[in-house]
């Protein structure tokens, strides 16, 4: 089975100093149970799902309290140990805007009660029937723990209904400072390869490649060592390189297949999950478990044990520095995810959620060191040197997107495929003028979703309206239809009683109505006559 | 008479082809024929569809015409702003000219009518004054306004004679969240920001 591979090369990429040792020395601990717990109800991309509890509810560990409507992207949410919801309000949430989101505050009774919530453990899976398994995987909030949280059935699925020839895993781990993934293939690799058959089980590819950056040995001997006896499963050792990691620079490595602009993976015949989310995929299938809680790194020069642990979703990042030993006097900046992609987070108060696969705390001098864009330094002039076009992985012009957005011609942007860009941060770092590129780009990004959204709202809008003068002009037609076969009626009507008349010959001789009509007139003419005769009398 | 015979075969074949190429356009310009004015639907497609009557027409798609058959200027859409000016200047490749003093509101946040409901007397009168069918209610009973479909065109606040119904800034969320473009004000704030929290915890 250790057949030798080849790979290929991306386009670019930089090498960052990697400061994956601070955190590989110590095992993965698992935190105490915290107090409490904010869980986020968007965790994922795609739709908000349906909340399934309210206020005061009392909820067991494993228990489901959101739900997705079905036909819409999303994944559902579990709660991770048992106790109170206290409330369901707007919380600080991991997010760049550092804007607030709905959250579902629950106080843990320290029982970490499963009551019936565990689903039924399938210890045979290789024998269990496949709509089953994705049905698992439906129902365990399972999604993407690399970072994008992407719903893993969704991804699975559609994968099953095409067929697919290879699947990649993705285990490169490549950002610095992050070792979540070390450390679960070091401990678990076992699992690992338990939660890749399933994936094999299911999907039949020719060929399943682990892709490890050379930098893991250990990793790499333990996954070697789990997989010797499952001939499909291959570990491929690949150079260090930022940003190998990628989903689109990781299947250019091992197969040497490009994803074309604006396509998936599986145009390819390609399915690529990360390490951990194939952990979590054994454990919601053979344990029962429900994605409740995954590793996660605490690192940086600010803590002072850094270590990875397996926490609950939802812990705030408070109790996983106190896990971590506290803040050192260095702690400077908190970041979710690592130097070069994560997001800064204005306080420690704001959960973990599935996405979250690090937390770095860090002096502002050692973030310098990682990367450029964490100075405060003045940006200079883009001096047109081209490095940037050198270092990017998605084969983009970096300069190029950087004038035209400081120029808001955002049509021009997207024509250079503003929307290939990872978001990988490659093309800053190496920038010798220190321009917040990917600032740039996400900036530039959001301005062309907004413009669509609007462009969305508008054409609705039009259709509205349309309907609007339709209905009207319809209302309008059928009250004139109505009003003149009024007329048409009553015309009609008229005509007959003339025709009539005109048969009577002209008299009333015959007709009792107009007789008494005469006879009234003639009664009130007599009574007027008499009233007269009497006034002039009177006087 | 080979005169005669030349210049009448010359005649017929002049005739004959003068009548072939009737047919023929006649005929292109029955079965080709464009219904509408496509200029105007390009405009109209870039216009906001707020429906405000802002531009003194009534809706979108009549300023659209106008400005096809070119009776007014394309500064005239207070909803649409630079963007739309620029993007109708482009189209129709003629000078972009700043927004009509007049129109412009002293704020372009995008904004949503809502109604005070307990206010609500159910009129309907909002109702038939709404452009795109975003308000909901019958006679007698309290009105609401669908958010999502409400272009915030501000055609209803004048009829209702209770005065019941409020423009609100569309509140910004995690989802509809803009990222702001990079400058140093902005990466200096937000440093001094993180590092003042972070570090009065690290000494608690």
């Amino acid at each position: 089975m250790s057949k030798e591979q080849k790979y290929w090369k991306f386009h670019g990429g930089v090498h960052p100093e990697f400061h994956k040792k601070e955190s590989t020395t110590r095992p993965i601990a698992t935190l105490k149970l915290p107090k409490r717990l904010i869980i986020p109800i968007q965790q994922h991309i795609g739709a908000i799902p349906e909340l399934l509890v309210k206020k005061g509810d009392y909820v067991f560990k494993g228990q489901m309290i959101a739900q997705m409507h079905k036909d819409q992207l999303g994944s559902t949410l579990h709660a991770p140990s048992s106790g109170t919801i206290a409330s369901i309000e707007k919380h600080s949430i991991p997010h760049p805007s550092t804007l607030e989101d709905l959250c579902i505050e629950l106080i843990l009774d320290g029982q970490d009660d499963w009551g019936d919530c565990q689903l039924e453990a399938i210890k045979d899976f290789e024998q269990c029937d496949n709509t089953k398994l994705l049905e698992r995987i439906e129902n365990a909030g399972l999604v993407g723990l690399g970072g994008a949280a992407f719903p893993s059935f969704v991804k699975v699925n559609s994968s099953v209904k095409q067929g697919i020839e290879t699947l990649v895993i993705n285990a490169a781990e490549c950002e610095p400072y992050i070792t979540c993934d070390d450390l679960l293939m070091r401990e678990r690799a076992d699992e690992i390869i338990d939660g890749i058959r399933i994936l094999i089980k299911l999907l039949n590819p020719k060929q399943c490649l682990i892709g490890i950056e050379d930098n893991k040995p250990e990793a790499i001997a333990a996954i070697q060592q789990a997989s010797k006896s499952f001939d499909k499963i291959q570990v491929c050792a690949i150079p260090t390189l930022y940003p190998s990691g990628g989903e689109k620079q990781l299947i250019k490595i091992l197969t040497g297949k490009e994803v074309a602009v604006g396509g998936i993976a599986l145009d390819l015949g390609i399915l690529c999950h990360n390490v951990a989310t194939c952990c979590a995929m054994y454990k919601a299938i053979v344990k029962g478990e429900p994605l409740i809680s995954r590793i996660v790194t605490i690192t940086g020069d600010g803590v002072k044990q850094p270590k990875n642990i397996e926490a609950l979703i939802g812990t705030p990042v408070s109790d996983l520095v106190a896990q971590a030993g506290g803040y050192t006097s260095k702690a400077q900046r908190l970041i979710m995810g690592g130097p070069m992609m994560g997001i800064t987070l204005s306080n420690d108060n704001t959960p973990m959620v599935k996405a979250s696969n690090c937390f770095l705390v860090a002096s502002t001098a050692s973030l310098q060191q990682a990367h450029s864009i964490h100075a405060s330094q003045a940006q200079m002039p883009c001096i047109r040197c081209g490095k940037c076009m050198q270092a990017c992985p998605a084969k983009l012009l970096p300069q190029q997107l950087y004038w035209h957005t400081q120029a808001k011609d955002f049509e021009r942007v997207a024509e250079h495929k503003l929307n290939s860009c990872i978001e990988c941060g490659c093309c800053d770092f190496v920038c010798p003028s220190h321009i917040p590129l990917v600032s740039y780009f996400r900036f530039a990004k959001s301005e062309i979703r907004a413009q669509e959204k609007l462009l969305e709202k508008s054409n609705l809008s039009r259709k509205r309206h349309e309907f609007l003068e339709f209905r009207k002009a319809r209302e309008k037609q059928e009250r004139d239809e109505k009003r003149r076969k009024h007329k048409e009626a009553l015309q009609k009507k008229k005509a007959a009683m003339a025709a009539k008349k005109a048969a009577n010959g002209g008299t009333s001789a015959n007709d009792p109505k107009a007789d008494a009509i005469k006879a009234a007139l003639a009664r009130v003419k007599a009574k007027k006559i008499a009233r007269e005769a009497q006034v002039k009398s009177g006087h | 008479m080979t005169n005669i015979i030349e210049i009448s075969t010359a005649v017929f074949v002049i005739v004959g082809l003068a009548a072939f190429f009737g047919l023929v356009l006649g005929y292109a310009s029955v079965r080709f024929k464009v219904k509408g004015d496509p200029i105007t639907d390009k405009i109209d497609a870039l216009l906001p569809q707020t429906q405000c009557g802002q531009c003194s027409f009534a809706g979108c798609r009549p300023y659209a015409e106008a400005i096809a058959k070119g009776e007014i200027g394309i500064n005239q859409c207070p909803p649409g702003g630079e963007a739309t000016i620029l993007a109708l200047a482009d189209l129709l490749d003629i000078e972009p000219e700043p927004l009509n003093e007049e129109l412009a509101k002293d704020a372009n946040i995008p904004t949503v009518a809502v109604i005070i409901e307990e206010d609500c007397i159910g009129c309907t009168l909002c109702i038939q004054a709404c452009p795109v069918d975003a308000i909901v209610g019958s006679a007698k009973h309290m009105h609401t306004v669908i958010e999502s479909e409400c272009t915030g065109c501000e055609l209803c606040l004048p009829p209702c004679p209770v005065d019941c119904i409020i423009m609100q800034p569309i509140k910004e969320t995690p989802a509809t969240w803009k990222y702001p473009e990079p400058s140093d004000a902005v990466r200096a704030l937000e440093g001094i920001k993180v590092v003042v929290e972070t570090k009065e915890r690290a000494k608690s």
